[in-house]
């Protein structure tokens, strides 16, 4: 099987990538997601930390 | 009865209650739940009268015939008891073959026939290679032949 | 051997758990989504019927069974919380609702993106369609109840309830395909084996696998934010390494 054959995907290349692309884009945004409000709990934790001293 | 029973009590009383009443709204609705009527229930009138509804089963094997020139199609749907004659003028789905499920919408004319706006096709949940479906297909002949009734398909 | 479960019951000790866990969930998640993804588009065969459209279901089946077990396993903790009280069980219950979420609207997508070539549609009202979209309208009720209500405790409770009635969905889900006729077909897996070629099935289960392992792996990343948001004032989150540092 060559690349165009296999994106081509027997002519239904658009709802098969279209599927895949759509599942790990939604998975990268969650994990940026929760990375982001981890960095973000740990800051606001220092700074109460911080004024309770 | 100390709060945790208590609470424990309500919990379960709320979940079958909830789901009794889950029961009965699906009881009632049981034939709208259902997205098609198969032809036996058309022949019966359990299929509305006058409005468009879904009719489901397999393509009857030999009965499409293709409107020369135009895209309008006739085949019957057939649930092996009783069949009933589709027109539809559209682009049906590549899984449209004989043999096969389809699922079409609309409304019974005069002419007895449902004239269909929609037409849909259903596949079955078995997922296997061109060359098993061969096989299987031989199979299927090859018994059949050895039991001397011929096959649909 | 004795291990004390209702030591890693309490958020102190869980948070620094679930920490040293999430990379053990992760790292095999991504390896696993490599391996049966390429199983699927270059071991598994074409299918007879369904040509190439079919290797969507690599990722439709796995993220459709993971929406409905998340669920089960989200209205467990949310029970638990109701009944023992256990502060941890309702984080989790928290923690996993918008993978939940995510998984339910995956299942629906990428179901979108396969019925459009196969069936001709897009989108069809039958049961099995409309009570997968039910569990994702769950999900979003569960998360936005859980936010509407500032009292974290009553917000806990409030939501379990939610939860834990909105279950009797799920078997719904699961036997639509039997109990009504629906466009939708009846299940690739069944309690009594498959019924599929033996390289598409791997791919699957494979697949199948790396998204549990990948729902963990957020679940316990997100519950980490949430013990540290919700213990806040106690002395063991101030003492921590990384909020000292």
């Amino acid at each position: 099987m060559n690349w165009a054959e296999f994106f081509y995907m027997g002519g239904r290349g658009v709802y098969v990538w279209g599927a895949y692309g759509v599942t790990f884009l939604v998975f990268a945004i969650e994990i940026a997601l929760v990375r982001h409000k981890r960095s973000l709990t740990l800051r606001q934790v220092r700074e109460l930390r911080e004024a309770g001293e | 009865m100390t709060a945790r029973q208590k609470r424990l009590m309500y919990i379960i009383a709320g979940l079958v209650g909830l789901s009794m009443a889950v029961g009965l709204v699906l009881y009632a609705l049981k034939s709208n739940v259902s997205l098609y009527f198969t032809p036996t229930q058309v022949f019966n009138k359990e299929a509305p009268q006058g409005r468009s509804f879904r009719i489901g089963g397999l393509v009857e094997a030999g009965s499409v015939v293709r409107d020369q020139g135009g895209l309008s199609v006739r085949f019957r749907i057939t649930d092996t008891q009783k069949s009933l004659t589709v027109v539809y003028k559209g682009i049906l789905p590549d899984l449209f073959k004989e043999g096969k499920g389809v699922v079409a919408q609309g409304k019974m004319e005069a002419d007895g026939m449902m004239h269909a706006d929609e037409v849909l096709a259903k596949h079955d949940e078995n997922y296997m290679p061109p060359e098993a479906a061969d096989a299987i297909k031989r199979a299927e002949a090859a018994k059949a032949a050895a039991s001397g009734v011929p096959v649909a398909k | 051997m004795a291990i004390n479960w209702f030591k890693y019951s309490a958020p102190s000790t869980f948070y620094g758990l679930a920490g040293k866990l999430i990379p053990w969930f992760a790292l095999p998640a991504a390896v696993l989504f490599v391996i049966g993804l390429y199983i699927g588009f270059f071991i598994a065969p074409t299918d007879a019927v369904q040509g190439e459209a079919y290797r969507i279901i690599f990722i439709h089946v796995p993220a459709s069974i993971l929406s409905m077990f998340l669920y089960l396993i989200m209205a467990g903790y949310a029970a638990l919380g109701l009944i023992f009280n256990t502060r941890l069980s309702s984080m989790m219950a928290s923690a996993i609702a918008p993978t939940g979420a995510l998984f339910a609207f995956i299942s629906l997508w990428t179901g979108a993106l396969w019925g459009k070539p196969m069936w001709g549609a897009w989108w069809v009202w039958d049961a099995r369609l409309t009570s997968e979209l039910i569990l994702l309208f769950l999900y979003f009720g569960f998360i936005s109840l859980h936010a509407s209500i500032d009292d974290p405790r009553r917000a806990d409770r409030a939501a379990a309830l939610l939860a834990v009635v909105g279950s009797v969905n799920v078997p719904i889900i699961y036997f639509s395909v039997k109990w009504w006729n629906t466009l939708h077909q009846g299940s690739t897996i069944k309690f009594t084996g498959t019924s599929m070629h033996v390289a598409m099935q791997q791919a699957m289960f494979i697949t199948l696998v790396a998204c549990w392992l990948y729902a963990i792996a957020v679940a316990l990343t997100r519950v980490r934010s949430i013990i540290l948001e919700r213990e806040r004032h106690t002395k063991w989150v101030a003492d921590l390494a990384e909020v000292k540092a």
